[in-house]
């Protein structure tokens, strides 16, 4: 009996056994639809932490002076300690290393807070107020929907003006222009002049709930103390550039801070990569306990299909007695249980393929995780669904392939 | 009608025209405590286009010896030629080959499958012969069209009566042209009405030049037969040709 013949066989057969087929697909249903919603989450977080997330927090091929990193993941309350006691960032320093450093580069300033904006009875709350200089747009690429940044000069003169995230002109002007209209921060009325466009969210969180007022502007005082900086924020042309930068930053940075050889740094010099590396070793966890997880549920979609194949065997007994006495040799009836096994198992991965890939959609959809397709997943998924039907299928067959006829036709 | 017996020895091939050649064929069951001897050394020729009955109380080796003949047993010790190829000390696979060629069964509970048609019922012989798909269905017509099926193949076995099952039966059991048609019980679940009616059915394949040899432990279905066997304890006890 040709390869053909068998599966033909074998579909009708599962034709026939509707239900009885469905449960014994739904083991390796579940292992392959779960493998291809946790590969296309794992994948979709891979590729927005380094493309995305890094971006957003950082900005690409630059680096922030901090008094301590901004990404601090599971560290130990004495390293916080230490953090705290560390000097804090002045704006002398950041006047030191603008003028220090011989790579060319773009610098900002930055302090942020949480504070409530006002617009006449209307409150926007726990918005970021961030007090930057007028670079800071470029290096967090924030594009201006409406109206304008402040420029360097309104910076310098500290000027009452305010550049509002989306969320914040939505909260406080619904569908009017805020532009030229007064929004109160901390008791002071600042102009409108410009509104940033739709930044969405990261991981759930909301990106657009902010608003950017210059440096030296009265809100300073509310972000951070007289003359202190949270950040000072260096964006190179490239990432050769960047470490240049930043070695020059260091030197300048431990002589005004007069430390010896052996002494630590009692600042970071943060980049984008921190965040990587933490990324880097969650991802290396999820991709062996992913596939650990998915191998011990295909591995129950296996033993399931297997006593699925043995009750049919039993059931079937004078059926392969049957056919035996018709001229079916071992290797047919082999054939015809393993192409059954195997077509069921195929089935199953096949729907776990379009109910994976459902899953990813939805939890894109409605979930803040960001998962993208891998189609690595896809493929191996399929794969593998084949694969146990016919590991798992060898034995069952085997069985039935071993009947005896007269035994076998003999059975009620 | 005469037949005409070779003297057959060990070493001996069978003449052209013997379809079926027994040769001292013994068959014993290991049942553990007891060696159980179904079979004790039957010696039988039967001719081309022979109808013969073999007949037996229970216990005397007629279903040991149908099984042997049917090659879905190999004996314990002697000869069995069928269709001058010596089948006796084939392997599994080679006498799954000679059953599929050779032998047309037809068993008293029918044995068809229950989801499949006629039509795919009578097929399945040819699929383990290895033919084309139209091939199959067309020689499958033809078998189903003999025993005067042609108006039923797409029926389930369910759809069909006692006796039209049996004459499915019979269209698989023809349909790859075997040398013999090996009936066991035919007519062991029919009513006698629907049993004249097969029998009428196996008469006209004889007619046409078919090999019969049916198992039967029925007097009456055993008449319709030219020749009839008759086992006791495992031994041929009378062999007698029948005035037609």
């Amino acid at each position: 009996m040709p390869f053909y013949e068998a599966f033909r066989l074998a579909i009708q057969t599962i034709r026939a056994q509707k239900l009885k087929s469905v449960f014994s697909l739904l083991g390796v249903f579940v292992a392959v639809s779960s493998l291809i919603a946790s590969c296309s989450i794992s994948n979709g977080v891979n590729r927005y932490m380094t493309e995305k997330f890094a971006q957003t927090l950082y900005g690409v091929n630059t680096f922030q002076l901090r008094r301590r990193p901004m990404f601090t993941p599971n560290v130990p309350d004495s390293v916080w300690r230490a953090w705290a006691r560390r000097p804090r960032i002045r704006f002398s320093d950041a006047e030191a290393i603008s003028s220090g450093l011989t790579v060319p580069v773009i610098t900002a300033w930055q302090s942020s807070d949480q504070v409530t904006v006002s617009y006449g009875n209307k409150e926007a709350r726990d918005i970021e107020l961030t007090a930057a200089s007028e670079r800071y747009f470029d290096i967090k690429n924030l594009n201006i929907a409406l109206g304008r940044p402040f420029t360097g000069e309104e910076n310098r003169s500290g000027a009452p003006v305010a550049v509002l995230g989306e969320a914040v002109a939505k909260r406080l002007f619904s569908d009017r222009t805020p532009l030229g209209k007064s929004v109160r921060i901390g008791g002071v009325p600042y102009r409108v002049i410009g509104v940033v466009e739709h930044q969405g969210s990261i991981l759930g969180f909301p990106l657009d709930r902010f608003v950017v007022v210059p440096a030296l502007s009265p809100a300073q005082n509310l972000v951070n103390p007289p003359g202190i900086l949270d950040a000072f924020l260096v964006k190179a042309h490239s990432d050769v550039e960047m470490r240049e930068a930043i070695a020059q930053a260091e030197g300048i940075m431990r002589g005004r801070r007069h430390l010896r050889p052996k002494q630590d740094n009692n600042f970071v010099l943060d980049t984008s990569e921190g965040v990587q590396r933490f990324w880097a070793g969650i991802s290396a966890v999820l991709s062996t306990v992913i596939p650990g997880i998915v191998l011990v549920s295909l591995v129950i979609g296996g033993i399931v299909i297997m006593n699925i194949m043995l009750m049919a065997v039993a059931e079937r007994t004078r059926e392969i007695g049957l056919r035996k006495s018709l001229g079916a040799r071992r290797r047919d009836v082999l054939r015809q249980f393993l192409a059954e096994s195997t077509a069921i198992a195929t089935v199953g991965a096949a729907f776990g393929i379009l109910a994976g890939i459902g899953l990813t959609v939805l939890i894109n959809k409605i979930s803040p995780l960001p998962a993208s397709i891998s189609p690595m997943s896809v493929f191996g998924g399929a794969i593998m669904g084949a694969g146990v039907g016919i590991i798992f299928g060898v034995y069952p067959a085997s069985r039935a392939a071993r009947l005896d006829p007269i035994t076998a036709l003999r059975q009620e | 009608m005469s037949t005409v017996q070779q003297l057959f020895r060990t070493g001996d091939t069978p003449l052209p025209d013997v379809i079926i050649l027994t040769h001292k064929l013994t068959r014993e069951y290991d049942m553990g405590s007891e060696l159980v001897r179904a079979l004790r050394g039957v010696s039988v020729q039967i001719q081309k286009n022979e109808y013969v009955a073999v007949m037996g109380p229970s216990g005397s080796g007629k279903s040991t010896l149908m099984n042997l003949i049917g090659c879905l047993d190999t004996p314990t010790s002697g000869e069995y030629w069928l269709n001058g190829q010596k089948v006796s000390d084939l392997v599994d696979d080679e006498l799954a080959r000679i059953r599929n060629k050779e032998i047309g069964f037809v068993f008293q509970t029918f044995n068809l499958l229950p989801r499949a048609d006629a039509l795919h019922n009578v097929e399945l012989p040819l699929i383990y012969a290895g033919l084309s798909a139209r091939n199959r269905r067309e020689r499958a017509a033809h078998a189903l069209e003999r025993v005067g099926l042609g108006d039923r193949m797409d029926h389930k076995p369910n759809e069909l009566s006692g006796g039209q099952r049996q004459r499915v039966a019979i269209a698989r059991a023809l349909v790859n042209e075997p040398s013999i048609l090996l009936a066991d019980e035919p007519t062991g679940n029919l009513d006698s009405t629907t049993s004249n009616e097969i029998m009428n059915v196996f008469a006209e394949l004889h007619g046409q030049g078919q090999t019969v040899v049916m198992v039967t432990h029925e007097q009456d279905i055993a008449a319709h037969a030219a020749r009839v066997i008759t086992l006791r304890d495992g031994v041929v006890a009378t062999d007698q040709a029948r005035a037609a």
